[in-house]
């Protein structure tokens, strides 16, 4: 029998296991929304509509990061593709896996400049990390499988699927690979075992160890042999913004965050390590700083799946490309006797005592009161901590937008598993937060979903909340509203001499009357004393709720290191305070 | 830190957009492309690509690396670092008249040109050698105005009986990266 290429998509979504798709309709996958119509029908596959294409691939996103599945969107031709390019950038940038299918013109029309045609082979040629486009109706299936595969395996990735209508209305047999097979793409996985030996024994000589761990280790899902390596040999653990989660934080081996706005003790550590272990982590600017200058004292040893992530900032002495939860189970197996792992840990005190030294000269911190007396502003670092103190017995799946809220929740909260930290971390995406959230609410219905937006991103993809409010989605999002563009105006006053331009937004829309309007339940709180019971208020509702923080307006995120600046001196909040005293003692005024 | 020419045998999936990736790729990542030659091979499913680039021996290699993650993109070869043979073609359409158009033949006699045009002012040329040779070859004509001159990029070939660019079915990490330390 002869299916449609609209048909065979669809029977392809449901060999691949598919249950959920975003999209938004358009003339261009018109027939594959006819085919979809059966799906739906019978329960196999379940299309949430969004309101902007952009909503549709941040929830495939979120839908991913909360599960470790592949998201799927669905997006018509010309702006419908064009709108979703943020999303795709996006997970190109954190390394998520995804499949965005795109209307296409028909074959006969690509080029001439047709109604919503635009050539998102070409556009998103550099932000997927395959894209593909059908010409003819019996490559359709063969594509699909491959396109899935391509963005599960290896360094996981957005691949984009173009599909013009006429194929989607041509016929053939739907025939559906037995094995995906692409001559030119064989991922490696496994680690060499001779560099793995060379790792371990390095390692056993080190006398100031750190691991460094990133996104990789969330993916490979190597949080167990993580954590059992670390505490066999007592290794101090930090994470990277995308690796929260890969080690409990709450651990005494946690240094917790590292980088720009990482811990003062995770960056010293770094800074005077001397065996660096890196697993599934890049290098990124955000954590090396200055490169130069970077753990200059360090042996380095880097694992990661991706070999063109292997020395491309940073040389390493020992490269190990593969799995990161495979690698690390090869070096659990060539640890020597629990004898010797035993004295390793024991030998490990100095260090921590230097570490604890370090915590202790710069914990995190922030000045909790105002300078009037008065005890009602609310801090938002403080909001961020009671958000997560009456949360966490919930274990809740937690996304961020982007600014200084987000890193506010890097550092407050604590997070102990992997897949419940959802952040836009390579590319920063502002309005990231809320639609990733209910992506992540509709791969995990029985969880809780939380939120934490500013008041600037929220705007970006607020046209999402009628969505969960539709699907009643109990998301409940928590704006730390500042009614600035926070991190901009830190930036601006650290560097640009307090001269604000273009960050103070204190018209903003009346939250509460907003979330009404698309049936969803909105709070406001501006006093230090009702945080506690509006958050019990909006988490015991079954809707999707809006809560309005209002913070203090001018709080920054600290430890800061600029922009190009050295690891080893981060800036941290108890100097800036103690500077800004010595400017002007007289006033009393600290924030 | 030096930089060096580097000439890279790509061989790729013969399929839509290929070259684009490729080109996209150099230009995205801010490496230079001197030049570039591609065609199909015997299979008519794979192209080769003769890509000449410059940089330093760090950037070689993530250029390398970052042509490898190409899902198209089946080997990668660089034979700057094996004994090879190289080649680039140049149609040289030099203006002879009077005097000059004697000369101008014996030139390129000399340097084993062949004519393959021919009007009452000008020869148009075919030379086929090393990049030096016809960099010579310009040089010398040049002063008798050289009317147009179109070359070919590079292409280059590994010495010795055996294909370089084999391509054979096991993982990609059994390359230079994972075993260097």
């Amino acid at each position: 029998m002869e299916l449609t290429g609209a048909q065979i998509f669809v029977e392809s979504l449901k060999k691949l296991n598919v249950e959920t798709l975003f999209g938004y309709p358009g003339g261009a996958v018109l027939h594959i929304y006819d085919a979809l119509h059966f799906a739906e029908k019978d329960g196999s596959i379940k299309h949430i509509l969004v309101r902007h294409e952009q909503g549709a691939v941040h929830m495939a996103d979120g839908y991913a990061r909360a599960t470790g599945k592949c998201g799927y969107a669905l997006l018509t031709s010309g702006p419908g593709a064009t709108n979703g390019v943020t999303g795709i950038a996006t997970a190109y940038m954190d390394s998520i896996p995804m499949v965005v299918i795109t209307g296409q013109v028909p074959t006969h029309l690509i080029g001439n400049d047709a109604f919503q045609e635009a050539d998102v082979v070409g556009i998103t040629r550099p932000c997927t990390k395959h894209n593909f486009l059908v010409k003819d109706v019996k490559d359709l299936a063969r594509v699909m499988a491959e396109a899935h595969y391509i963005a599960t395996s290896g360094r996981p990735g957005p691949v984009l699927v173009d599909i013009p209508k006429d194929v989607t209305a041509q016929k053939c047999k739907f025939e559906w690979p037995a094995k995906v097979e692409i001559p030119s793409y064989r991922p490696s996985s496994e680690g060499h075992m001779k560099q793995i030996k060379k790792a371990v024994e390095l390692i056993l000589t080190a006398k100031r160890p750190v691991l460094y761990v990133g996104g990789g280790c969330i993916w490979s899902h190597a949080a167990p042999e993580l954590t059992e390596f670390a505490r066999r040999l007592g290794i101090p653990v930090t994470q990277t913004l995308m690796g929260l989660g890969s080690f409990p934080m709450g651990d005494p081996l946690s240094l917790d965050m590292l980088g720009m706005h990482g811990t003062y003790r995770a960056n010293l550590a770094m800074t005077n390590s001397d065996v660096l272990i890196a697993i599934g982590a890049r290098f990124d600017d955000r954590v090396t700083g200055k490169l130069d200058e970077f753990c200059r004292g360090a042996k380095k040893i880097h694992v990661d799946i991706d070999p063109s992530s292997i020395s491309k900032n940073i040389e390493v002495d020992i490269p190990i490309v593969g799995d990161a939860k495979k690698v690390l189970r090869k070096m659990l197996d060539c640890l020597p006797a629990e004898a010797e792992q035993t004295k390793f840990r024991r030998s490990m005190d100095p260090w921590h005592e230097t570490i604890a030294g370090w915590e202790r000269q710069h914990p995190l911190f922030y000045k909790d009161w105002q300078p009037d007396n008065s005890t009602e502003v609310i801090k938002p670092q403080w909001a961020i901590q009671e958000i997560y103190r009456k949360t966490r017995h919930l274990k809740p799946v937690v996304t961020t937008d982007v600014g200084q809220h987000q890193m506010w929740a890097a550092q407050y909260f604590q997070f102990d598993e992997p897949f419940k930290w959802i952040t836009s971390g390579g590319l920063g995406t502002m309005g990231f937060g809320l639609p990733s959230a209910i992506g992540a609410q509709f791969a995990r219905p029985k969880d809780t979903v939380l939120a934490i937006v500013g008041d600037a991103s929220v705007q970006m993809c607020i046209q999402e909340l009628i969505v969960a409010a539709e699907h009643k989605l109990p998301v409940k999002v928590f704006i730390i509203n500042n009614v600035y563009l926070g991190m901009v105006r830190q930036w601006q006053e650290m560097f640009y001499d307090n001269r604000y331009t273009s960050v103070y937004i204190p018209l903003q829309p009346d939250w509460v009357k907003l979330a009404d309007s698309m049936s969803a339940q909105g709070f406001r709180v501006s006093e230090r004393s009702k945080l506690s019971g509006v958050i019990d208020e909006a988490m015991s509702s079954s809707k999707p709720c809006l809560v309005d923080i209002r913070v203090d307006p001018e709080e920054s995120v600290f430890p800061m290191i600029p922009a190009g600046g050295s690891i080893a001196n981060p800036i941290t909040a108890d100097q800036v305070y103690k500077s800004k005293v010595a400017d002007d003692p007289n006033s009393a005024s600290l924030s | 830190m030096q930089t060096n020419k580097h000439t890279l045998a790509v061989l790729v999936q013969n399929e839509f957009g290929v070259l684009s990736r490729v080109a996209g790729l150099f230009s995205a990542r801010g490496y230079n492309i001197e030049s570039l030659a591609v065609a199909e091979t015997l299979d008519p499913k794979v192209s080769r690509m003769t890509i000449v680039t410059r940089g330093e021996e760090k950037i070689i290699e993530q250029i390398t690396k970052q042509l490898n993650k190409l899902i198209s993109v089946i080997k990668v070869v660089d034979l700057t670092e094996l004994e090879h043979v190289e080649r680039e073609m140049a149609l040289i359409k030099v203006h002879a008249e009077g005097d000059g158009r004697a000369e101008v033949l014996r030139i390129s006699d000399i340097f084993r040109g062949k004519v393959v045009d021919v009007s009452p002012s000008s020869y148009t040329f075919e030379f086929t050698g090393v990049e030096e040779k016809i960099n010579a070859v310009v040089n010398l004509l040049k002063p008798f105005g050289i009317r147009e001159i179109v070359r070919t990029g590079k292409v280059a070939v590994a010495r010795g009986a055996g294909a370089s660019t084999e391509t054979r079915r096991r993982p990609r990490d059994s390359d230079h990266t994972d075993e260097a330390a």
